[in-house]
């Protein structure tokens, strides 16, 4: 059974005023990390917020863990955790008892909540931090201890809003080490993302989503299918020749001495490799071309800014 | 790099589920009331107590003192004051410390979001800052007995005072406040807030019968009919009937006012709440 279903969903925020989502489906399966991709304004963080029962759907049901979120939100709140856009630490507290009350609200019993907050403090590499108030924190630093915050009540699904927007790359690449991890121990995680780099590499499905509807679904690879002709073969041969071949269209050229070129057609990456090795010539590399998935997402939501 | 060196662990502790969702919010509503009281004892308790005492100290230190010593009041205001003063700290702290703190919480820092992804009802917060901001609140109500003693030139007089409408009234009173509070707080939009305090607590702090017996009013009948319009006027009358023998609003009147006040802006304060918290 997914972890979290969502049927229909709509949301007005006031009446007269546009959908912020106007029926969007999808479901996610208990253990993968699902992205929702779109532009700013797309019904992301709304999505988000239904979900994680901070807004009241006017349309559709989402369920999670078998829970509707308008009926039962407590039973939902004891299953999710939520890492948001923006800080909302306690700024009264210190970072450790961030986390111990955080723990407490979850009644986590008192004895295991300071010695599971020191843990979680020093995977997060805050282990000498803890005793520091939390307006003393770096960007990167309150982000990171709101993750350990998250995890402090063992949620099943973790849900991350723009994760990585103003974080360095030190912390960008913790962050995504430490996504995949919590993935291989079994939970399931949601992010709102635009960096496309981070949906690529991070995420087992991605929906994309604009004007408050899902326009596509798919995993990261399936998305890069929808571009049209964009697939073909990249190749670098030793010395500046050409190659000789018969394909759709042949983009080449000679860049000191070696030969440089995107092939489009039938042709497979084998079907080339044997072409040239029959010319005698040295293959120094050769790729299969996708799109990136930006070109995707640019083609599917459009150029003009939002 | 390992974030969990072991697997997140799947038992369930007790009582979660469908059923007994009651016990997982009243854990999570005691521990919300435990970080606002440690917070309160161990990092703001000087910032409470000179919030909460030192407008009330002035009060009475210059109506209570200055004036009958200068010959502009009658050496037996204090005894009338001093209820009155009492009511407006406890209506004013619980006030303050719902209204102010629910306004940067919602808006600047966020911080209410922890909360409200807590296992417990929305509403079940609300009534959490409401029960807390009138326990400060009743902390510095009584605080002001002993100031009393200290300011005033007769010192406070417990001779005719009935210790039983004492406690209800500041526990009632300081609810009241709070209740206004949460309306406030969930109400005003967070760039109005500075103006919305300035218009509404001045006439809150003046019209509600802090500093002058309700009853003296007969002669000014239209303010006498308009202080009726202000909680607080019936907090400090109570106040003045549990503490003095002087003469008072009657008593089912003050009930009655108190019960429409709480009513009324619990209801709608618990309401504002639920609407700025799930869109």
């Amino acid at each position: 059974m997914p972890l979290v279903e969502v049927h229909g969903l709509r949301k007005r925020y006031a009446a007269g005023a546009a959908e912020a989502v106007a029926g969007i489906d999808f479901a996610v399966r208990e253990g993968e990390i699902f992205g929702l991709l779109g532009p700013n304004g797309a019904g992301k963080t709304t999505t988000i917020g239904a979900i994680t029962t901070r807004v009241k759907p006017t349309g559709g049901r989402v369920t999670v863990d078998g829970f509707d979120v308008a009926r039962d939100p407590v039973a939902v709140k004891q299953r999710i955790a939520v890492v948001p856009q923006r800080p909302n630490l306690d700024r009264s507290l210190t970072a450790m008892e961030n986390l111990v009350f955080h723990a407490a609200y979850f009644g986590e019993p008192r004895g295991a909540r300071r010695r599971r907050a020191q843990e979680m403090l020093d995977r997060m590499g805050l282990g000498d931090r803890g005793a520091d108030k939390v307006d003393e924190y770096s960007g990167g630093m309150a982000q990171r201890l709101m993750i350990a915050r998250a995890l402090m009540h063992e949620p099943r699904l973790l849900v991350l809003d723009e994760p990585t927007v103003g974080l360095d790359p030190q912390s960008r690449l913790f962050l995504w080490a430490m996504m995949t991890d919590l993935r291989a121990r079994g939970v399931t995680l949601m992010l709102t993302t635009h960096d496309m780099v981070e949906a690529d590499r991070l995420c087992d499905r991605i929906a994309i989503v604009d004007h408050g509807r899902i326009i596509a679904l798919d995993t990261p690879r399936g998305l890069r299918r929808l571009l049209p002709a964009q697939e073909g073969l990249e190749v670098t041969l030793a010395g500046p020749q050409p190659l000789e071949i018969a394909a759709e269209k042949v983009d080449g050229r000679a860049d000191d001495d070696r030969w440089h070129a995107r092939i489009y057609g039938a042709l497979t990456p084998s079907d080339l490799a044997a072409a040239v090795r029959d010319a005698g010539r040295e293959l120094i590399e050769l790729r299969r071309v996708e799109g990136s998935l930006e070109d995707v997402f640019v083609h599917l939501t459009g150029r003009e800014l939002r | 790099m390992t974030v969990h060196d072991r697997p997140i662990e799947r038992e369930a502790p007790a009582g979660r589920g469908r059923r007994g969702l009651a016990g997982p919010s009243l854990v999570a509503f005691l521990a919300l009331c435990e970080r606002d009281v440690y917070v309160t004892l161990r990092r703001e308790f000087l910032a409470f107590l000179s919030q909460s005492l030192l407008q009330p100290i002035f009060f009475l230190f210059v109506f209570g003192r200055v004036l009958p010593e200068i010959g502009a009041a009658q050496g037996s205001y204090g005894t009338q004051l001093l209820p009155g003063v009492i009511a407006l700290t406890l209506v004013l702290t619980a006030l303050q410390n719902v209204a102010l703190p629910l306004v940067i919480e919602f808006s600047f820092t966020k911080e209410i979001e922890d909360r409200l992804l807590a296992p417990i009802p929305v509403a079940w917060v609300a009534v959490q800052k409401v029960l807390i901001a009138a326990l400060r609140g009743m902390v510095g109500g009584v605080l002001i007995i002993p100031l009393g003693e200290l300011i005033l030139p007769g010192g406070v007089d417990l001779s005719s005072a009935s210790w039983p409408g004492m406690v209800a009234m500041i526990v009632v009173g300081a609810l009241a406040g709070a209740c206004l509070g949460l309306v406030l707080g969930t109400v005003v939009p967070p760039n109005r807030i500075t103006v919305a305090f300035g218009l509404i607590l001045t006439p809150l702090i003046f019209t509600g019968a802090a500093f002058y017996p309700w009853q003296a009013l007969d002669s000014l009948r239209w303010f006498q009919i308009l202080t009726l319009a202000n909680p607080m006027t019936y907090v400090s009358e109570g106040m003045r009937g549990a503490f003095t023998d002087l003469p008072h609003l009657a008593d089912g009147w003050v009930v009655l006012g108190l019960v429409v006040s709480l009513t009324a802006f619990g209801w709608l304060g618990v309401r504002g709440f639920v609407r700025r918290a799930v869109d």
